[in-house]
């Protein structure tokens, strides 16, 4: 780790206090739009190109109807009381202080609008209940706000009803997309995966030259052949996984520990070039019919290559809408081996072959690294794992705990359900929103500091694909390295040892073994 | 003529208030849910849900774990206003009931916990900048009229008691569709009109959370969404995509 005065001159002001709450500042963030989406990336989506004419009407209604389809919403927009214990929950309030980044305000952006169309007392006394009318200045505000939610629902455990600001956000964004104005960052990804199956554009070609190079890369280093499978038909799994593990750090690292783990388990499994994305971008855009589509390859390539079971590698919103939605959205999966929880996600596989001794580990490989671990939002709030309720904070950490001699949790308020975000969540992980995800990662960061005080923590393990390229951006604004974020597979792969792994390192690479020594 | 506009201003409430009520919750009930969106800690069946639920409606449990103050206003409000409630119903019942007997010196010092809860809540959203901001005028009215119910109240109770037997043989003939006699003491009045407002203003205000809470997915829905499909009914009539894999563009 680096000292923590690194780049002090551009570091945020660093507190030892995660919650601390910042004064008010109006408007801190009112200028900080994301970029917006071209005509060529809402159409493919089924949304207009741009900006109607007559948007005012087509949101009004959009309202309408997605207050009739969908009870969170309807129900969300009547309960609130204004008490105020969601005010201080969010992280990109307290890591900018603009009062419209409190969950209540931003619901209220949408809400007082609602009000204004939908309710009696909006109708005949706007003023008492802070009900307008929607102006262009007000879909402006919309675009602005709801992209600084980052969707991770910590404001919802803290309502007193459950009240869901993702819900609230997620609604907005599709009523923006609805009238034509979609955010680049998102629209063009969804566009890009329903022409080559994933968010990269990745072609099969490539995606298979890519997945050979990993290939070489882990024969280098085991001396033992271990296989990156792709469109294998007859496989018994397939995994899905974020298109980041083919070439992102740390993601490949975890990628190469799942086919670690694969292959000291024995199983036949194979990857999908049609289905080679697990990230589902339908759901940041609030748009049910796209999340269907993108889900839909899944089933599709299940079928194709005659699978009996899904893995999910580590992604977290995948993981929600892989464990939360996936059979609502393609199912049912009655062609898939019913023993197995469909889908299943690679953690739950993990901790099973721990358990059933398959995995020869090696603790001490890890030994340099003294280990937290950031629950990531979407698998902390909206998912869980294995048999038991909290499953999706414990297998994690079970994990850790057996491929890792140091590990240390952070505040318990900062953890498990209370997680806070990594910044980049909800289709934010995006460079012209920088400067939100940077403020945004501020809580995580002051949590973690805590630990490296304390306990002398040094890295910070996270299965997420968003997470963990936000915090190798964010984290040297922080005082730490860009490596300092791990996947946790990554870890995994460190301290496994494949039959027959030792003798071969031995005889073919005696200076990669002895590196590793060192 | 006193006692007629009342009788008519309460016939009135209490059909605002069950019909427009009614209708709230039927609206909820009505609207589907189309995704399993249970927040966490969420539980993984439905006596775990009715668990979670009880936890949430009888100790705030959530409005615990995230603020303290506002719990402590709240809970005092909320169960003093309960107490004081069932309390009430001794003006409505002839017999009184032995339980409501067995409650009635508690339910008379309740409703200092619900000024007391009351207060602090506006003090609150008076002083603390955070809270100030989000507040409307509707926020602050509403504060103000349950002050207005609970000082009343508390004003005929201990500072200027008025002919309460009265006022119970008002509401016992409305109950009948009679119209007695109530007493024109300004508390009564004072009191007894805001209250009807309060029902008045229930179906169409920031009070529905009372039902409201009952139809929250993020926390009445069980956490099982990979073992039971879960569809909603527009959902199933979308058109169905195409099957199978279309020939990739590029030669793999």
């Amino acid at each position: 780790m680096a000292p923590l005065d690194k780049n002090a001159d551009e570091a945020p002001k660093v507190v030892g206090d995660p919650f601390e709450i910042p004064q008010l500042e109006c408007g801190a963030m009112a200028d900080t739009h994301t970029f917006e989406a071209a005509p060529e990336h809402n159409e493919p989506l089924g949304f207009p190109g741009e900006l109607l004419d007559n948007w005012q009407e087509v949101a009004i209604a959009k309202m309408g109807e997605l207050a009739e389809k969908n009870r969170a919403f309807q129900v969300y927009l009547d309960a609130c009381v204004k008490c105020g214990a969601c005010t201080d929950k969010c992280h990109y309030f307290l890591g900018t202080g603009d009062p419209k980044n409190m969950p209540v305000a931003r619901q209220d952006l949408l809400r007082s609008v609602y009000r204004r169309y939908y309710t009696f007392a909006g109708k005949y006394f706007p003023w008492l209940v802070g009900a307008r009318d929607l102006t262009k200045e007000v879909l402006d505000e919309w675009y602005t706000y709801y992209h600084q939610c980052s969707q991770c629902r910590r404001c919802s455990v803290a309502c007193p009803y459950g009240i869901d600001t993702a819900e609230i956000s997620m609604a907005a964004r599709e009523i923006l997309d609805t009238v034509g104005v979609g955010q680049k960052y998102c629209n063009e990804i969804i566009a890009k995966l329903k022409k080559t199956g994933n968010n990269l554009g990745l072609n099969p070609k490539a995606l298979r030259a890519t997945l050979e190079d990993l290939e070489e890369d882990l024969e280098d280093e085991t001396g033992i052949p271990v296989k990156l499978p792709l469109d294998v038909k007859g496989a018994d799994i397939l995994l899905i996984t974020p298109s980041a593990d083919f070439f992102a750090e740390p993601h490949i690292d975890g990628l190469l520990g799942y086919a670690k783990v694969f292959h000291a388990a024995g199983v036949s499994w194979t990857m999908s070039s049609y289905a080679s994305e697990a990230a589902n971008f339908g759901m940041f855009i609030g748009s049910y019919e796209n999340m269907r589509e993108v889900s839909w390859r899944i089933r599709q390539a299940a079928k194709d290559l005659g699978v009996k079971r899904i893995v999910f590698g580590e992604c977290g919103h995948a993981w929600r809408v892989g464990y939360s939605f996936l059979n609502t959205l393609a199912g049912p999966f009655d062609f898939l081996d019913q023993n197995y929880p469909i889908p299943q996600h690679i953690m739950e596989f993990t901790s099973d072959a721990i358990d059933d001794g398959i995995l020869k580990i090696d603790k001490s490989k890890n030994d340099e690294f003294i280990m937290t671990y950031h629950d990531s939002c979407d698998v902390a709030r909206g998912s869980s794992m294995g048999r038991k309720e909290g499953g999706q904070f414990d297998l994690p950490r079970k994990v850790l705990k057996a491929v890792c001699n140091h590990f240390y949790d952070m505040d318990q308020d900062t953890i498990r359900e209370n997680t806070f975000c990594c910044g980049g969540g909800g289709g934010l992980l995006t460079d012209d929103l920088m400067d939100l995800r940077i403020k945004g990662a501020k809580p995580r960061m002051t949590a973690l500091q805590q630990v490296t005080t304390d306990y002398g923590v040094n890295k910070m393990a996270a299965i997420c694909a968003i997470c963990k390229t936000q915090f190798s951006k964010v984290m040297p604004k922080y005082g730490y390295d860009m490596d300092d974020i791990m996947s946790v597979h990554q870890l995994v792969a460190n301290a496994v040892i494949l039959d027959g792994q030792d003798a071969e390192e031995e005889q073919d690479a005696p200076e990669a073994a002895a590196e590793e020594e060192k | 003529m006193l006692s007629t506009l009342y009788a008519v201003l309460f016939y009135v409430a209490t059909v605002i208030l069950i019909v427009g009520t009614g209708m709230k919750v039927a609206r909820y009930a009505r609207t589907p849910a189309p995704l399993k969106i249970p927040v966490s800690p969420a539980p993984r069946t439905k006596r775990g849900v009715w668990f979670r639920m009880f936890r949430e409606v009888a100790f705030f449990q959530s409005l615990f774990k995230s603020n303290k103050w506002i719990w402590i206003f709240a809970v005092l409000f909320h169960f003093g206003m309960l107490l004081v409630l069932l309390r009430h119903l001794r003006y409505f019942t002839q017999p009184v009931w032995w339980w409501v007997d067995l409650i009635q010196p508690i339910g008379v010092y309740a409703s200092f916990a619900m000024l007391a809860g009351l207060g602090g809540l506006l003090l609150r959203r008076i002083v603390v900048p955070r809270i100030r901001y989000i507040s409307n005028p509707s926020d602050y009215l509403m504060l103000a009229l349950f002050l207005g119910i609970v000082i009343s109240g508390m004003g005929m109770k201990f500072l200027m008691p008025v002919d309460i037997l009265a006022v119970k043989q008002f509401f016992l003939g409305l109950m009948r569709f009679q119209i007695n006699e109530l007493p024109a003491q300004p508390g009564v009045l004072i009191h007894l009109g805001l209250v009807a407002i309060l029902m008045i203003i229930f179906p169409i205000s920031k009070l529905l959370h009372a039902p409201g809470v009952f139809f929250a997915p993020s926390r009445t829905q069980v956490d099982n969404a990979r073992e039971f499909r879960h569809l909603s009914a527009w959902a199933s009539q979308l058109p169905p995509l195409p099957e199978g894999i279309p020939e990739p563009e590029e030669g793999k």
